[in-house]
């Protein structure tokens, strides 16, 4: 199987520095607007700020996935003896709280890294972030290329979860009609 | 669409129980721009001057600036605005914080006030609900504990408090509303609140601010943060570390107080101790400062640290900024350590910082000098540091002699009489500066101070330094890259400014240089307050990164409205003068521009008049400090012309 490189993009956020602004939510939020800049509301950002000052709770948490169910159970971290969030360091866009949900459609938001057009050289978050909360490195992996069975098959059965198995069985022969047609 | 601002204000009357979104007159926005400027409007068109602060009639204001709530860096100011019990002026006061932002994203610029509450209770604004709810059980609650209360009863960590403590609800004149990190201190704006019978206005918005020209305000905000970038870099040479860099002086970051503890005065702003600081108070006071501080904060959406987390061991936390760290210490003759704890009670209470422990340090000179009796401190700890405690919560629940001190130094004196007005002498229009005493009498500051309607000296001072530089090689250096100044005299007035001799003080500046200077730091605060931006990124300090030459474009791409320099110039010099024009139509006369006597140990009687006459003269004002019939309607003021003329303030045809 041939290799190919990854990079891999990563944002390392110290907590001791944060000084608890929200200047991230703030370009967040008003890079993604559209058209670019031509609003601003954190409520809309990929990256929040959890943050309870008197616990001295600072936290930069970034959208990650969509998640259609909540989890089995909630986590509750204590770290250095202070005890943060349920969930306080979780990224997923959940059904149970409204954290990373657009505030009127609430459709999921998940941060891209500023990958959206014109792409950033670095997330515009960490280049708002004076204080070096957020340090954005970059490096490349190799890694295998290859097509996992399972993810055929997880795409698969999402597919029939939402259309179910008679409309897909019909569409993925009517594809592949076409496809014979046009070839 | 409207830009920059969200065009609607909430009013909101108490005695009735009524709430409206009230849209507002964009024509409004582009005369005063919004934050101080417009409170200032709605002020003079609702408030005839005999009306008393405590009546139902007199509006609370709370006001977003106009740029709050954008990506502005540092725009995050609340401009509360009422009449004052202490000054019966115009009550100004501002705080930082995330408070104003959150009520952009709510929808609103302001939520205004009237009417009285029977009963205790905080407003509850979410986007377009807004709720009147009781709040009998946060009667007697701690500020910072009463908005950790709210935001658990509403299951919300991000909303955003303002509220008041003990002090507020009992109508103490140096009461103040405490939110976030910050706290609208001054003049007694958290006692009307109290009248309102407000506990607290808890805040959660989740709506969109539009900008005008997207592209090119991003832009310029690029360009500040650069530019605040280095400045932190570039520490300016030359002047006291807590004057170098940007920010409300960095208090907090800093633990070498030798200025501070050497240059203010102890006590009741009596006692200067010039051999205080030494090695072993530094190691000591630098230890309490490590121990209690938990983390460096900010207000929103700026990068500096002008807070702090404080915890003290075995007390609950609490945030604090500036300068309280050492008004206690200082007032009790104490230390650091006693400094933070104190701070800690009395910003649960809520009371201003800068007046309080003036208070109680003239209540102990009081009966030190027979004034004051043994009967009036009955029940008073002898040790020094008990005794301060125990007078702080005499004070705040107005208990005995608390009763008459809780209105401040000036009223108290009078009350007392006795010769107590004598003790309360650190004033400028009824309310205690900062206890600062010098030695040769400084032509810019004696304006500031004299002149200042906000009546506190650091929401007035910045731009130009206090004193000159020793050297040419150190002024030169210092106006190479000075690219804040609005004309390049500037550079000429500190290039020859000297430490000694003729071009030195009080003579130097000249009178008219000294007006140029004052209108320079002025015009930047009034610009900033009307636009909710901090005067620690603007107005306060030496070479900030909002100025003259780029905020008419930050305006004028966030809102569309067409600004230029001289556009920009014209606003300031109508908000500046509407508000002196306010206080003259509540007394405010020529007499009562005096700075305390012993503010300077030498004085110039015949300059000090000189200075005032040209100030006056260059405001367009008559002698009296009265804005003419002819500056006013310059300044689309023809309305308060009107009104001077109908209540004879002004004569017609005549100045």
């Amino acid at each position: 199987m041939a290799k190919i490189k990854k990079k891999i993009k990563t944002i390392k956020v110290d907590l001791d520095k944060c000084n608890g602004c929200r200047a991230c939510e703030v370009i967040c939020s008003a890079f993604h607007a559209n058209p670019k800049y031509s609003s601003n509301n954190p409520e809309r950002s990929r990256i929040r700020m959890v943050r309870h000052p008197i616990k001295d709770v600072y936290v930069p948490l970034y959208a990650g996935e969509y998640t259609p169910a909540e989890c089995m159970g909630r986590d509750k971290y204590v770290i250095d003896g202070k005890e943060y969030d349920e969930c306080g360091f979780c990224r997923a866009a959940c059904p149970s709280r409204t954290l990373f949900h657009e505030p009127d459609s609430g459709l999921p938001l998940k941060c891209d890294m500023c990958e959206d057009d014109p792409p950033q050289e670095k997330p515009l978050c960490v280049q708002w972030c004076l204080n070096d909360a957020l340090i954005y490195e970059e490096r490349e992996e190799e890694v295998e290329e290859e097509e996992k069975q399972e993810d055929i098959d997880l795409a698969l059965e999402s597919l029939v979860d939402k259309y179910g198995m008679q409309k897909l069985m019909d569409t993925v022969a009517r594809r592949s009609q076409k496809s014979e047609t046009s070839t | 669409m409207r830009y920059g601002e969200t065009g609607f204000n909430l009013e909101i009357d108490l005695t009735r129980g009524n709430v409206e979104r009230v849209e507002t007159d964009p024509k409004l926005t582009e005369l005063h721009l919004g934050g101080l400027g417009t409170n200032t409007k709605i002020l003079w068109d609702r408030v005839p001057p005999e009306r008393e602060p405590f009546s139902p009639d007199n509006p609370l204001i709370f006001s977003s600036g106009l740029l709050c709530g954008t990506p502005a860096t540092g725009a995050n100011r609340t401009i509360v605005s009422t009449i004052s019990p202490q000054t019966l002026l115009m009550g100004y006061s501002m705080m930082g914080g995330f408070w104003a932002p959150e009520l952009k994203y709510a929808g609103y610029d302001k939520v205004i006030f009237r009417g009285k509450s029977p009963d205790l209770v905080y407003v509850w604004i979410h986007n377009d609900k807004v709720e009147i709810r009781d709040a009998s059980h946060l009667k007697g609650k701690g500020a910072v504990e009463t908005a950790e209360l709210i935001k658990q009863e509403l299951k919300d960590p991000n909303i955003q408090v303002a509220a008041i403590g003990l002090a507020g609800e009992n109508r103490v004149y140096t009461a103040s509303i405490e939110q976030g990190r910050s706290s609208a201190s001054r003049l007694g704006v958290g006692a009307v609140m109290g009248d309102k019978g407000i506990k607290a206005i808890a805040v959660r918005g989740t709506k969109d601010i539009n900008l005008a020209r997207p592209a090119e305000f991003i832009g310029l905000c690029n360009d500040v943060l650069k530019y605040i970038k280095l400045r932190e870099e570039h520490p300016v040479p030359g002047v006291m570390t807590i004057l170098q860099g940007l920010g409300s002086p960095q208090e907090m970051k800093h633990f070498d107080e030798e200025w501070h503890t050497q240059n203010f005065m102890w006590g009741n702003a009596r006692t200067r101790r010039k051999d205080f600081w030494n090695k072993e108070v530094e190691q000591k006071w630098r230890e309490t400062q490590e121990t209690v501080r938990t983390r460096l904060i900010s207000c929103y959406n700026c990068p500096m640290k002008c807070g702090a987390i404080i915890s003290v061991p075995g007390i609950s936390t609490y945030m604090m900024k500036c300068f309280s760290k050492l008004t206690y210490t200082m007032a009790a003759y104490s230390d650091l350590d006693f400094g933070f704890k104190i701070a800690q009670r009395a910003t649960e209470y809520g009371v201003d910082g800068f007046s309080t422990p003036q208070i109680m340090a003239f209540a102990f000179e009081l009966k030190e000098a027979g004034i004051l009796t043994d009967a009036d401190f009955e029940g008073c700890p002898s040790d020094n540091e008990g005794k301060f405690y125990w007078l702080l919560d005499r004070i705040v629940r107005r208990e005995g002699i608390g009763d008459i001190l809780a209105d401040g130094t000036h009223w108290a004196a009078q009350k007392i009489g006795k010769g107590a007005e004598e003790y309360a002498h650190n004033n400028i229009k009824k309310h205690e500066q900062l206890p600062l005493k010098l030695g040769m009498l400084n032509p810019v500051y004696f304006l500031m101070y004299a002149t200042g309607e906000k009546i506190n000296i650091t929401q007035i001072e910045g731009q130009f330094p206090q004193s000159p530089f020793p050297t040419v090689e150190e002024r030169e250096d210092f106006c190479k890259d000075w690219i804040q100044v609005p004309d390049e005299k500037f550079k000429k007035y500190l290039m020859d400014w000297e430490m000694r001799g003729e071009r030195s003080n009080p003579y130097y500046p000249t009178v008219d240089m000294s007006v140029d200077i004052v209108d320079w730091q002025e015009m930047m605060h009034y610009i900033d307050d009307a636009l909710g931006v901090c005067a620690g990124l603007s107005s306060f300090p030496l070479k900030p990164p909002y100025h003259i030459h780029n905020y008419p474009h930050l305006i004028s791409s966030a809102t569309g409205i067409d600004m230029d320099e001289e556009g920009l110039r014209q606003i300031y010099k109508r908000n500046r003068t509407f508000l002196r024009a306010f206080n003259v139509r509540r007394g405010l006369r020529r007499a009562d521009e005096k700075p305390p006597e012993d503010h300077w140990k030498k004085r110039f009687p015949e300059l000090e008049e000189k200075l005032l006459d040209a100030y006056y003269k260059f405001k367009g004002w008559n002698n009296d400090g009265i804005p003419t019939k002819e500056t006013l309607q310059e300044l689309d003021l023809g309305y308060v012309a009107e009104d001077f003329e109908k209540r004879g303030i002004i004569k017609n045809g005549q100045d």
